[in-house]
């Protein structure tokens, strides 16, 4: 089957097919009624809901920032630290020394 | 006196809601003849051109009065039919082995004698929705736009949003998908 003449033929045959323009009755009264009831955006409304979005989020932000400082404080406190533990380190040769004497 | 359509658009984004009737009612029949190239059901085409005209009345504040307001329109139909492409792409399954007796008849006759098997016969067109309906989307839209609505490559460009390097990639595609479809529909009829 020759292919490209097939191909050829049926694309003809679509360019023969003029699609139909014809409007349903009353459509134009149905997408004016779909028009007006469509709930308005009121803007004060889009702002009290934006700013309570806001609210919410920034609540669980401060909430997690406050679990996080304080887990970190008490870890920070119960372990050693660390210019303790430098400072160990750094004279262990004069403890040694001083425990020999 | 009648009014233009500048004043009627610019009426609309006063706040005259009642001004978009004469625009959807001059307009409609050019939306509902794109939205039959590409849905087959009624109720389908009927969706589109609502979705359209919904979508329109949101957007025109978007429309600058540059070029007809036709022209935007066309180009928010387009890509409305090409969204609802994308969104029924289970159309595309079906098999060739349901052709209908007359469509079948066709397809031999073009196989015995090329000649005979006349283009503007029902079942050539027929046949040919059944193979626009297993296309992709963008190849479906290309070849529309290209090969039946006879558009040239920047029309298409503009209409669709794409470039125009993207449209004659997607064309090049788009023909080879379509002779691909063939094979397999000659395939399966005939082996």
């Amino acid at each position: 089957m020759n292919i490209a003449e097939l191909q050829k033929k049926l694309l003809i045959a679509a360019r023969a097919e003029v699609p139909d323009d014809r409007v349903p009755y009353a459509f134009e009264k149905r997408v004016m009624a779909l028009l007006a009831s469509r709930p308005v955006a009121d803007k004060w409304v889009l702002w009290t809901r934006r700013l309570w979005q806001a609210a919410a989020s920034s609540a669980a932000i401060a909430l997690l920032l406050g679990a996080w400082v304080f887990l970190n404080s008490t870890v920070s406190s119960n372990s050693t630290d660390l210019a303790q533990n430098f400072e160990n380190t750094l004279l262990a040769s004069v403890d040694q020394s001083d425990q020999a004497q | 006196m009648e009014r233009t359509e500048a004043d009627l658009i610019a009426a609309v984004l006063r706040g005259d809601a009642a001004s978009f009737e004469p625009l959807v009612q001059k307009y409609s029949p050019r939306v509902f003849a794109t939205a039959r190239r590409y849905a087959r059901r009624e109720s389908e085409v009927e969706d589109i051109a609502q979705e359209v005209w919904l979508k329109a009345f949101e957007k025109l504040n978007s429309f600058r009065g540059e070029a007809p307001f036709e022209h935007w329109l066309m180009r928010l139909t387009v890509r409305t039919c090409y969204d609802f492409l994308r969104g029924h792409q289970r159309n595309r399954e079906s098999a060739f082995s349901d052709l209908t007796r007359p469509e079948t008849d066709w397809l031999e006759r073009f196989v015995t004698q090329p000649d005979t098997a006349a283009e503007i016969a029902d079942a050539a067109k027929l046949l040919v929705g059944r193979v626009l309906e297993k296309l992709s989307p963008p190849a479906r839209l290309v070849i529309t736009l290209l090969e039946i609505e006879d558009r040239s490559v920047r029309e298409i460009a503009q209409l669709t949003g794409w470039s125009v390097p993207l449209v004659k990639v997607r064309a090049f595609r788009a023909r080879a998908e379509m002779r691909k479809i063939l094979m397999t529909m000659a395939t399966e009829k005939y082996l």
